[in-house]
């Protein structure tokens, strides 16, 4: 589903935030990013989005290899990837319910479909009771999970998240942890930026952990903290 | 790991085409009225922007107005307007007469009166005051006189008739006065290209005034525009609530021109009217047209709308998620 093949990012002020990148991501799997803070993480996650272009190397994402992609074409790949933001990227002027529906708006879904949607998705992270309010009523934990509202409410098939229980208790982070489980059981491919090892190592599923934009593990959690083969490099 | 069955995903929700068009409705709809409420928001800036737009669209549009006006008030002044035919010095009373009543035989001549030198000195010394000057000199300097008052008649038929009236025998010169009204023609006609190129330079001003104030709206929301653009908004999608913003701006100036170019009218319609009775024209100040008044409005939206595509164009493009 999602291929890196060598990629490095270079940011225009010279940091190397990304260096030789190689890993896949097959259809339906799930997988977490992990490294200490500046190793790249979310570099790695805006390059799936088309927020940043690497360097170099090729990223190839449901048969489609972004660096080719037009740039008219960007938005209709954004629409198939639900993302989960680090600084949750919502809008202050308008509800709660409004913040999530605005993926379906966009993709032109009949009102009482989307509405449906919205509430569904409310639903899923707890926050069906609060859709009337403006998310700057709201504590830090409820706005991450807006945002998660959000990121899945037109079912991507694709869900990238940037620290998605960073601002969580325990009790709560888990309980997003398993939901997203829950996506991927119904097919979502998965890719979850997080530094909260405690919660990603009890769950059982690979772990990419990056360091100073080097990929320097790819290990089922199981196989932690011994270093091993990697599970699964590159295509080549 | 447990290998997923791919029940769920995009690919299960597939948006019809009529479907697809019911939401492009409901897009468009949604967007136009969000744009106005955003708008009315802000009330105290919205009538700012609403009032300067109505102001640039009212001054051209009430001069174009006024010229109107005048073109069909002019037009109807210029059938009584007089013809002198200046005679020769050797051309006597019995002949002068004898040629007046010639004349008055002419389909377009409904009056003529010849008035003799003597008479002509009695008027200028009746008139003028200036009788000293004329006794003053040994002989009468002034020349008979035909007054003709012509049939309805356009510059160019009187010109054709002060051109066969000049070829009589006996006559010197032929003034008409006719040209005063041809003067007020011309005037008319250049005032008419000035309110054009006014015209022109205001709509330019209306189209900065909206772009400006839309650059200002994408600044604002520009937050907004990234969060769309992330979640899969189109360079169209995001682009469409200012396009209805400038729209809105241009027609509520359009509407604000038409109320105040209105209530001038009103005001000015009585009194002007009531001249225009006294001096004998049955003519009254016309407003508006239906035409003039679509026009007006929709080229004020229009206008608008352009001056938020120019915006959106220059600015838009630059606002990337990063
Ligand atoms: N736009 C940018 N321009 C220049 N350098 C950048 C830019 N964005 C990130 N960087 C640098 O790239 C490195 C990786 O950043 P990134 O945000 O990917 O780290 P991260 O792993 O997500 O960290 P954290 O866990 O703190 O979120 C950092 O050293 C950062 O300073
Ligand atoms: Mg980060």
């Amino acid at each position: 589903m999602i291929t890196f093949d060598n990629v490095s990012k270079r940011y225009p002020g010279g940091h190397q935030a990304l260096n030789q990148v190689s890993f896949g991501l097959e259809d339906g799997e799930m997988a977490f990013l992990t490294g200490r803070s500046g190793a790249g993480k979310s570099t790695l996650l805006k390059l799936l989005m088309v927020m940043e272009k690497p360097s170099q190397g090729q990223i190839v994402v449901d048969g489609k290899n972004l660096g080719r992609l037009p740039h008219q074409q960007i938005p209709y790949y954004r629409r198939r990837i639900g993302v989960v933001f680090q600084d949750h990227q919502l809008l202050f002027d308008r509800s709660v319910f409004e913040n999530v529906a605005l993926p379906l708006q966009i993709e032109g879904y009949p009102k009482h479909e989307a509405d449906r949607r919205v509430r569904a998705a409310l639903d899923k992270v707890g926050l069906l009771k609060k859709e009337k309010m403006n998310p700057l009523m709201l504590s830090g934990g409820e706005q991450q999970r807006i945002g998660i509202a959000r990121a899945v409410v037109n079912r991507p098939r694709i869900l990238l998240a940037d620290e998605p229980t960073g601002n969580l208790d325990p009790e709560l982070a888990a309980e997003i942890m398993h939901l997203f489980e829950q996506f991927n059981q119904v097919g979502v491919s998965m890719l979850i930026a997080s530094h909260d090892l405690s919660l990603i190592t009890r769950l059982q599923h690979r772990i990419l952990t990056l360091d100073q934009g080097e990929l320097v593990q790819d290990a089922w959690q199981s196989a932690l903290p011994t270093r091993q083969e990697p599970h699964q490099r590159s295509q080549e | 790991m447990n290998k997923p069955k791919r029940t769920a995903g995009a690919a299960q929700h597939r948006i019809t085409a009529r479907g697809a068009m019911q939401s492009a409705w409901q897009t468009h709809w949604r967007t136009a009225r969000e744009s106005l409420a955003r708008l009315l928001r802000t009330p105290g800036a919205t009538a700012m922007t609403v009032a300067v737009i109505g102001i640039a669209l009212l001054l051209p549009s009430g001069l174009l107005l006024s010229m109107d006006n005048l073109r069909t008030l002019s037009g109807s002044l210029g059938g009584v307007s007089q013809i002198s035919l200046y005679l020769e010095d050797e051309v006597s009373q019995v002949e002068a007469e004898a040629l007046s009543a010639q004349l008055l035989t002419r389909d377009d001549i409904e009056l003529a009166r010849y008035v003799s030198p003597e008479e002509g000195a009695a008027d200028f010394v009746r008139y003028s005051g200036l009788g000293d000057i004329l006794r003053a000199l040994e002989e009468n300097p002034l020349p008979g006189v035909i007054v003709l008052t012509p049939a309805m008649l356009d510059s160019p038929a009187a010109a054709a008739l002060q051109q066969e009236l000049a070829a009589q025998p006996g006559v010197d010169s032929v003034q008409i006065d006719l040209e005063w009204v041809d003067r007020l023609q011309r005037i008319l006609t250049l005032t008419e290209r000035a309110s054009t190129g006014l015209l022109l330079i205001l709509s330019l001003a209306v189209l900065f005034i909206t772009g400006n104030t839309i650059r200002l709206a994408i600044e604002g929301r520009r937050a907004e525009i990234v969060v769309v653009k992330l979640v899969g908004g189109t360079d169209s999608d995001v682009a469409l609530p200012f396009l209805y913003c400038g729209a809105l701006y241009g027609l509520s100036g359009g509407l604000a021109a038409w109320v105040l170019l209105m209530l001038g009218l009103l005001t000015l319609q009585g009194p002007a009217n009531e001249l225009l009775r006294l001096y004998g024209s049955d003519l009254v100040i016309a407003g508006p047209g239906a035409g003039s008044t679509i026009l007006l409005i929709a080229g004020g939206t229009l206008l608008g709308w352009a001056g938020a595509f120019i915006s959106v164009k220059q600015h838009l493009a630059a606002i990337e998620p990063r």
